[in-house]
């Protein structure tokens, strides 16, 4: 996302090798602020994770000990543990997959309808309510009773139409991951959708008119032209959901609190760190998300520079 | 690139002439409509169970209190606003958003401005480091300044969330600020300068004022994230009920009463007003803002 912001505003962007003012030592009481409590925020305590990962703690949280890499060997040997890697993979696939997917689909079906402004909003509210909500939301949508009973669950009432058996969506280890991965999908497919649909719109016309003189039928077009002319757009919003994504938290822990099978690292971080004062695995965990990041890290880092360097 | 065309297509929306007419055209726009219906069901669902007697939100589906007689009623939001507390969530929420929108865009646009217009040594790699921090996932710093907190006595307090928020927005706020104050009229900075004006006074009458339009995108997306947040207030204020804000409080009554539907549907309404709100009025920006800053850790 960064892209987006940046190129909004590179192109008029004064070069920075021509400044007004020679150095400006009062720059650092400017720049303070926000460099401290930067500092406070993420420097420090990445080293006190660091060291934490390395130890083993009692109950009340008090360090008892180095322990080498046993905490490391615990999250990767530990069923439980590796359940929620396992399920975090799942979410990383499935959600990426359906939320860009279906983003691209829907961006390319609105871009030719009148009521394209309309639709866009009705995807993108579920952007503007909290996870929290979203999941409380959805309770109406997983809601179930015996079979037998009334359904005031809208799936299991839609499914009984046509005498499916009710089914416990958020409570049954074979899919309840997937029944919380919906709801996320729920929330960021309207963001995807118009994100893509910008980049569809940058598709100079002439591009999809020299296709249709060539005879281009539409799914040649979507596949030859459509997705290729947006890759980098693409890139940007499989990265911006793979990140998310893998920080996922606040609907597994209202809808199922990790329960049922549907345990991912950030929750059993929260579980592991807060509410088993075990620092060390707890660490371990919060690690493990940074260096799954620092290849995007990197290749921010990269672009901002190159583009700096172009400006000068 | 991509922010021309996503400026062209949600600002300057123009009919190119190529919707699709005739037969085709309407199986497309019905299908497309139903997209639309499928995806705001869930959302109506649980506007109307709000205002449904709790006899019958467990006892009946929504769509059947559609058809007369009615029996809405309001006695949900009453329950959870004098007995669950809900009202105080709802000002804690303001208590909390407030701030922790303005400080961090107020100590971002510092930050920014010296990294746009002054010349000082190691400028490129501090603010490099700034946009690193901006994908780095809160889980790292949550657990050792949640002790440094708690040793100085400030977890379960607003200071806590409000300077965890600010710590948190500042990358953002830093890198999206810091690109469109180094885009302002260069021309424009010199001349105040030789006429004499502090830095201190351009920044405030010269910067700040011509970026209206990025602190507007930023104060929302900002805004939106700090009250929409669960895992800040969950960890900073977990253990003080009388702070917390309506996310963490739905959160808590999913535990207490994880079949009080009726409670639950009140509460997560309350706590969606002011987002939709601020989406049905600030439509524009907040698209913006989210494109802008979702990346962010």
């Amino acid at each position: 996302m960064a892209t987006i912001v940046k190129e909004r505003t590179a192109a008029v962007t004064a070069p920075p090798g021509r400044r007004w003012e020679g150095v400006t030592w009062s720059a650092w009481l400017w720049i303070a602020p926000a460099v401290i409590l930067l500092l406070a925020f993420f420097i420090y305590p990445l080293i006190e994770t660091i060291i934490l990962s390395f130890q083993k703690t009692d109950l009340l949280g008090n360090v008892t000990g180095l322990v080498g890499w046993r905490n490391y060997q615990q999250v990767f040997t530990d069923p439980l543990l590796l359940g929620a890697i396992k399920n975090n993979l799942i979410w990383l696939v499935l959600a990426t997959t359906l939320t860009v997917g279906l983003g691209l689909v829907i961006a390319v079906l609105v871009d030719r309808v009148k009521i394209e402004a309309l639709v866009k909003s009705m995807l993108f509210i579920p952007m503007a309510i909290s996870a929290t909500a979203a999941a409380i939301i959805w309770r109406f949508v997983y809601a179930y009773q015996p079979s037998g009973s009334t359904q005031f669950g809208l799936l299991n009432a839609f499914l009984g139409l046509f005498n499916i058996a009710p089914q416990s969506w958020t409570t049954n280890e074979n899919f309840a991951t997937y029944a919380l991965i919906v709801i996320y999908v729920w929330i960021w497919t309207g963001f995807c959708m118009v994100i893509i649909s910008a980049a569809l719109k940058g598709i100079p016309d002439e591009v999809i008119e020299a296709a249709k003189m060539d005879g281009a039928g539409r799914v040649t077009m979507f596949w030859r032209i459509m997705v290729p002319m947006i890759g980098p757009t693409l890139g940007v919003v499989i990265t911006t959901m793979l990140i998310n994504i893998l920080k996922i938290f606040d609907v597994v822990y209202v809808t199922t609190g990790g329960n049922y099978g549907t345990d991912v690292i950030a929750n059993q971080f929260f579980k592991q760190y807060f509410l088993n004062s075990n620092y060390g695995v707890g660490s371990v965990l919060a690690i493990l998300l940074t260096v799954a990041i620092l290849p995007v890290m990197v290749i921010n880092i990269r672009r901002m520079r190159a583009q700096e360097r172009e400006r000068q | 690139m991509i922010a021309t065309q996503l400026v062209r297509a949600t600002e300057k929306e123009q009919a190119k002439g190529k919707y699709l007419g005739g037969w085709s055209g309407s199986v497309l726009t019905i299908l497309v409509v139903a997209i639309g219906l499928l995806w705001s069901v869930p959302t109506f669902g649980l506007f109307i169970s709000s205002f449904r007697p709790f006899q019958l939100i467990t006892s009946t589906g929504w769509w059947t209190g559609l058809v007369p007689p009615w029996h809405f009623t309001i006695e949900n939001y009453q329950a959870v606003i004098q007995q669950n507390g809900m009202g105080q969530a709802f000002i804690n929420s303001l208590i909390i958003s407030i701030p922790g929108t303005l400080i961090p865009m107020l100590l971002g646009a510092f930050a920014a401005y010296a990294f746009a217009w002054m010349k000082f040594p190691g400028r490129d790699w501090i603010f490099f480091g700034v946009v690193a921090l901006l994908v780095v996932p809160s889980q790292i710093a949550l657990g050792p300044t949640f002790t440094a907190l708690t040793s100085l006595g400030l977890t379960g307090t607003y200071f806590a969330v409000w300077i965890a928020h600010t710590a948190f927005g500042l990358p953002f706020a830093v890198f999206l600020l810091r690109n469109f104050f180094a885009g302002l009229p260069k021309d424009l900075m010199e001349s105040a300068h030789i006429d004499g004006a502090s830095t201190w006074r351009t920044f405030w009458t010269i910067a700040l004022p011509l970026s209206v339009p990025a602190l507007a995108s930023l104060a929302i997306f900002q805004f939106m994230w700090v009250w929409n947040d669960l895992l800040v207030a969950l960890i900073y204020l977990g253990g003080n009920p009388d702070v917390a804000p309506v996310t963490l409080s739905v959160a808590n009554l999913v535990g207490t009463y994880g079949q009080g539907y009726n409670l639950l549907t009140a509460a997560a309404f309350l706590s969606m007003i002011l987002p939709l709100i601020v989406f049905f009025a600030m439509q524009r920006y907040f698209v913006r803002g989210i494109l802008a800053g979702s990346v962010k850790g």
